[in-house]
């Protein structure tokens, strides 16, 4: 299945993400993505799938530049990622939230420090070198810890959390950014089955009350078709399936992405009933 | 029943590493003049030396000690002070995942190599002859030293972290310095902690001997003492030093495990 | 807008004072120290030796160093080499009964530690003086500095031997025991060999330190180059000192490098 699913967009609507012939070939001479055309709309609840090793990280961090593509132009909002430096770049990165598989949260450091280092980017560097950070600041952070329930560890130190709780402190520094946009990195595949719902919950809670455009790489299609607004399929670095979940059914979709996969979906990309 | 025939395994390689290491050792003894014989004939001679200085302990000697045993611990109090100090930056260059530039990390690597290459005692008569007598040669060799030790340990500390950390600062816009600050330090700063103390344990013994060369300290007295042939004082003076260093070992023993 | 959260922070009272007291503790250490150290009038003479020094550097003295004479600097450096070597080989076989005496998983806890403490006394005796014990012994010369090293290098072999032999994996030890083996057999077929590849890397690591501690110990009489090069330095033969120090540091970098990568190859 080589063409991607087409479908009718207003050309209005705002491309918060927009990718042109984006490819990107790694030193060892392995093509991860070869020729993506991509855009990513205002709202929406994008999940990407697809096979270990497909290219959905890479993908992922080609949007925050966090990987440099070696062809072709990413966009945020109609300024080009691809030629962005410095202060430019930094000021792209502090408008998209990002959270990761392994939470990568300081331990050492207390939950409110941890969120409050998603607001850095806002000040000059002396004064978050100090940890001088605004009253309304911390307020920022509070609410974004409220937002996830979690406001009564805001003292705690981040080691004594456990996962769920320590990738929903991500979340509120995610927040504390204030961002358009959340970049979710496989952010439920070390977690449990009844902690991955939380956490799957929380981030639609916030796309759709707090509009932030949410794209997230997952592993269990189960969760894709739940939660996603569309789903983007992803093998051997191209896309071979983009398609709105509005209304689709469970049985149909499974039997797409077969042909995505090229097989029977398997047992563990599936997490269950809910 | 038939006889099963094994190969027999190729032992050369290990016969020859074990030929050249013990031709390796033995040379270097005959080179070098040791005769075990000679040494066994000897040894009720040092016997002789180790009463002359231990036995009676020469309490009385004490007081005159204190002086320069307290110059000794200065000495390494702020010789590691400096090398530590000017180390933790000069670490974070030369770790080779934070800044990435390798015109930056070679060079800074060999000279720290040299540093830490160069003996203690060399650095101190070197800076004995630069600035003469005293304590202040014997703290800018300590600090030299300390310097070279503790970036090393320190970088290699920086280039193993949860490089994760580090992504999440990036991708949400944090610069260079913040990203230090929120990622790097929290997880180095205990154990450059720790190698700081380490360094003390270290620049304490050293600072004993430094004075030899007239770097000040406890080791000046030892010399004159030794000059003189007076063997009860060098006793006491070894018993005194080596109490000190005892009980420093224990306490930072006891820091560094609350440390990490 | 809603209203402004409020959050107090829980303040331990203790904690923060132990922090307070710390600080205006290491903070006080260090200025005490500086207090004591004096700094005269250093700086004026200090500027024509650096500029000697450096000019010794520019023109080292390579008549010495191609000396191939009893006299000259490379039968020095090889009687630095042969020291460390000797020492350190010695010190490794001398040390094994020591850390099995300070090994809790061997002897029990009592019996361990006397031996740890032993062991650290041991470390605390300066190089220096034993260095100078061995020459009234043996005369002064290389010998002395064999000796030397090779006892003060059980305290930190010793040390790193019992380490190792504390963490090692008991399920040999146990195996052979249990087929019958008596106290030796167990030692040399199950402990040793388990923890050989480790007892090989720290000899070597302590293989590159006696190569600093063999060049300073020439310096009392015990052989090898600190001899030559601190009288270099004494006597101001900037040129002397500096070919001295450069041909070290490039024999223990050499070294450094070799024994670096068979340690790798080890574990």
């Amino acid at each position: 299945m080589k063409q991607p699913y087409l479908f009718l967009r207003n050309e209005q609507e705002h491309k918060v993400i927009k990718f042109v012939n984006v490819s990107k070939t790694y030193p060892n001479g392995v093509e991860a993505l070869k020729n993506i055309n991509l855009e990513i709309y205002e709202g929406e609840f994008v999940a990407i799938i697809g096979l270990s090793g497909a290219g959905k990280s890479t993908l992922l961090r080609l949007i925050n530049k966090l990987i440099e593509n070696t062809g072709g132009e990413v966009f945020f909002d109609g300024k080009s990622v691809t030629k962005a430096k410095g202060k430019e770049l930094l000021n792209i990165r502090r408008q998209i939230g990002m959270i990761f598989q392994g939470f990568n949260i300081v331990k050492r450091m207390s939950v409110l420090s941890n969120v409050l280092s998603g607001r850095v980017a806002y000040h000059p560097t002396w004064k978050t070198i100090l940890g001088l950070f605004p009253e309304a600041d911390k307020q920022i952070a509070y609410r974004a810890l409220k937002r996830v329930d979690i406001l009564e560890k805001v003292h705690n130190r981040a080691s004594n959390l456990s996962g769920g709780q320590q990738q929903r402190v991500a979340i509120a520094r995610a927040l504390a950014q204030e961002p358009k946009m959340m970049l979710a990195d496989e952010p439920v595949a070390s977690l449990d089955p009844i902690t991955t719902v939380q956490v799957m919950d929380y981030l639609k809670k916030i796309n759709e009350e707090d509009e932030i455009t949410t794209v997230a790489n997952l592993h269990h299609v189960d969760l894709a078709w739940k939660y996603a607004t569309r789903v983007v399929g992803v093998r051997d670095g191209e896309i071979v399936y983009d398609v709105q979940m509005d209304g689709m059914k469970k049985s149909v979709f499974y039997g797409d992405l077969e042909k995505v996969y090229g097989r029977p979906i398997q047992h563990d990309e599936i997490l269950g009933d809910e | 029943m038939n006889k099963i025939i094994v190969p027999k395994p190729n032992k050369i390689r290990k016969y020859s590493i074990i030929l050249l290491v013990t031709f390796l050792i033995v040379g270097s003894g005959w080179f070098a003049g040791f005769n075990i014989i000679e040494v066994f004939v000897n040894l009720f001679k040092g016997g002789r030396l180790l009463g002359r200085m231990f036995f009676p302990p020469d309490w009385a000697y004490i007081p005159r000690i204190i002086g320069p045993m307290l110059e000794t611990i200065q000495m390494a109090l702020v010789g590691t002070f400096l090398g530590a100090l000017v180390a933790l930056p000069t670490a974070v260059l030369a770790a080779n995942n934070f800044i990435k530039t390798k015109w930056l990390h070679v060079p800074l690597r060999i000279i720290l190599n040299i540093f830490r290459t160069i003996p203690a005692m060399v650095l101190a008569s070197l800076f004995v002859a630069i600035f003469g007598l005293g304590a202040f040669s014997g703290v800018v060799a300590l600090a030299i030293f300390t310097f070279g030790l503790i970036s090393k340990l320190t970088f290699e500390s920086i280039e193993a972290i949860d490089y994760g950390q580090v992504e999440a600062l990036m991708s949400l816009g944090a610069n260079k310095m913040n990203i230090l600050r929120y990622a790097i330090m929290p997880q180095i700063l205990p154990q450059f902690t720790s190698y700081t103390i380490y360094g003390f344990e270290v620049n304490i013994r050293a600072a004993a001997v430094l004075g030899w060369v007239g770097a000040g300290g406890i080791g000046q007295t030892l010399e004159y003492n030794l000059a003189w042939r007076q063997f009860d004082n060098v006793g006491m003076i070894i018993i005194f030093s080596f109490a000190i260093v005892l009980v420093i070992d224990l306490v930072s023993a006891a820091i560094r495990k609350r440390l990490v | 807008m809603t209203d402004n959260i409020l959050i107090k922070k829980k303040r331990d009272p203790l904690k923060t004072t132990l922090h307070t007291v710390y600080y205006i503790v290491v903070f006080g250490l260090i200025f005490w120290g500086f207090n004591g150290i004096e700094y005269k009038g250093i700086m004026q003479t200090a500027a024509s030796s650096m500029k000697a020094l450096w000019n010794g550097f520019m023109n080292p003295d390579l008549v010495y160093a191609t000396n191939a004479t009893i006299d000259g600097l490379p039968y020095a450096i090889l009687e630095t080499i042969a020291i460390a070597i000797s020492g350190t080989f010695v010190s490794a076989i001398i040390s094994i009964p020591f850390a099995l005496l300070a090994s809790q998983n061997i002897v029990g806890t009592k019996v361990s530690k006397i031996g740890k403490l032993v062991v650290t006394m041991i470390r605390t005796f300066p190089e220096l003086i034993l260095a100078l014990i061995f020459i009234s012994v043996v005369g002064p010369g290389a010998p002395a500095g064999i000796l030397a090293l090779g006892i003060h290098s059980i305290g930190m072999l010793a040390k790193l031997f019992s380490e190792a032999i504390e963490s090692m994996d008991l399920g040999v030890k146990e195996a052979l025991e249990s087929c019958g083996g008596n106290y030796f057999e167990v030692l040399f077929r199950a402990v040793l060999p388990q923890v050989s590849p480790e007892l090989i890397s720290y000899t070597l690591y302590r293989f590159e330190i006696n190569m600093r501690a063999a060049s300073t110990l020439g310096l009392v009489g015990a052989g090898g180059i600190g001899a030559p090069l601190i009288f270099a330095i004494r006597t101001r033969s900037w040129s002397r000192a500096a070919v001295i120090i450069i041909v070290l540091i490039i024999t223990v970098t050499i070294i450094d490098q070799i024994s670096g990568r068979l340690r790798k190859k080890l574990v």
